[in-house]
């Protein structure tokens, strides 16, 4: 073998197979710890965080963000789902690494500029921490855990994430195709 | 022993944050063994030429479904233990939308841009900053959507209690609905790849 094909990425794992993987872990956590995954609730705390360094009364007024400011024993980074999102980033770099597909690069179809790709995933970035703050979740703790859970609020979550990017989907199709 | 562990008082909060890392190493290991650190590879669904994110996402819910039906049939499990999310419906139906909208524009959702900006895409790490981005919005105008982010309240409800459907049931009915849709996804896969080689 050549050093040229030790470097190359090697493909991803059949998705029944990573899926069954994420289910596994997914139950595990319901085993352990009596709740499912999250992602979206680490970077409120972050944001409560930062907030509150440049205007701490404004937090202490605020609903949402007192949310997660907690009784104030403790730092609100101390956090199950902050701990759980530091190993989001490193499990995803692990995992990376031992396929040869951690890339600088930017994803994008062919017919989009970087600068273009760029500003919309900030945009949709935008649009998702809007939304996943009002279902009180995102994909990971709405669809995921809520849907192994047979929460109904979480079905019908699940429901509209598809309708909402289905019926987006043609309007963007340039920054994939 | 039984299950949650943490809830009965196996281990105390400061335990809880090592198991919340080493499952988040778990759950990132897997989101980047699927691929999702590709915003190409995930908004392909969306076209119907990658279904990948459908099959990921419906193996890993029946995966646990099944798993912590058993778990409790057998006892091991006290599922009233387990979190589950009230239900705010009309609020989770718009939020929906919104992220959903948000997926197909920026490629990602939340848990899969972390794993995409640690294995190097700069459009998953500018997504996670639009991410912030948009959460310091939400909580800058919260106090004039604060009503209807408490609209519509079903509190703590599942589909087994809204249904008058047996668990066990509806745990086999999902399982052949995702089998159904598995198979519906690899036809049409197979039908766009063909489709592409033509034109």
């Amino acid at each position: 073998m050549t050093t040229e094909s030790l470097k190359q990425a090697q493909p991803y794992w059949n998705p029944y197979v990573a899926g069954l993987g994420l289910g596994l872990v997914l139950l595990a956590s319901f085993v352990i710890m009596g709740r499912g995954l999250g992602a979206s609730g680490a970077f409120s705390s972050l944001v409560t965080v930062g907030v509150q360094a440049v205007a701490p009364n404004h937090v202490a007024n605020n609903e949402f963000y007192s949310e997660y400011i907690g009784g104030g024993t403790r730092s609100p980074l101390k956090d199950w789902l902050v701990f759980e999102v530091l190993g989001v980033f490193v499990g995803g770099f692990i995992s990376g690494l031992l396929a040869n597909r951690v890339t600088k690069v930017v994803e994008k179809g062919p017919n989009i500029s970087n600068a273009g790709r760029l500003t919309l995933a900030f945009l949709g970035g935008g649009l998702m921490g809007i939304g996943a703050k009002l279902a009180r979740g995102c994909t990971s703790g709405q669809a995921l855990t809520g849907g192994a859970l047979f929460n109904v609020g979480s079905w019908a979550f699940m429901m509209m994430v598809f309708g909402g990017a289905y019926a987006a989907a043609y309007f963007v199709r340039r920054q994939w195709r | 022993m039984n299950a949650p562990f943490f809830k009965h008082g196996l281990f105390g909060d400061d335990v809880s944050l090592v198991m919340a890392l080493l499952i988040g190493i778990g759950f990132g290991f897997f989101l980047e063994r699927a691929g999702f650190n590709s915003s190409k590879k995930l908004a392909a669904q969306f076209y119907f030429t990658d279904l990948t994110v459908f099959k990921v996402m419906f193996t890993a819910i029946i995966t646990a479904m099944v798993g912590v039906y058993y778990l409790s049939v057998i006892g091991f499990m006290d599922l009233s233990l387990v979190y589950l999310t009230p239900t705010f419906l009309l609020p989770q139906i718009i939020g929906g939308l919104i992220l959903g909208v948000g997926f197909v524009v920026g490629g990602y959702c939340p848990g899969t841009s972390c794993v995409a900006a640690s294995t190097g895409r700069i459009d998953g790490m500018v997504y996670l900053l639009g991410v912030i981005f948009g959460i310091f919005v939400f909580g800058e105008i919260f106090p004039l959507v604060s009503s209807f982010y408490v609209s519509t309240p079903m509190g703590q409800i599942t589909l087994p209690q809204i249904s008058g459907l047996p668990y066990g049931l509806l745990v086999f009915l999902i399982v052949l609905m995702a089998l159904g849709g598995f198979a519906g996804a690899e036809w049409v896969e197979k039908k766009m790849a063909s489709k592409k080689a033509e034109a």
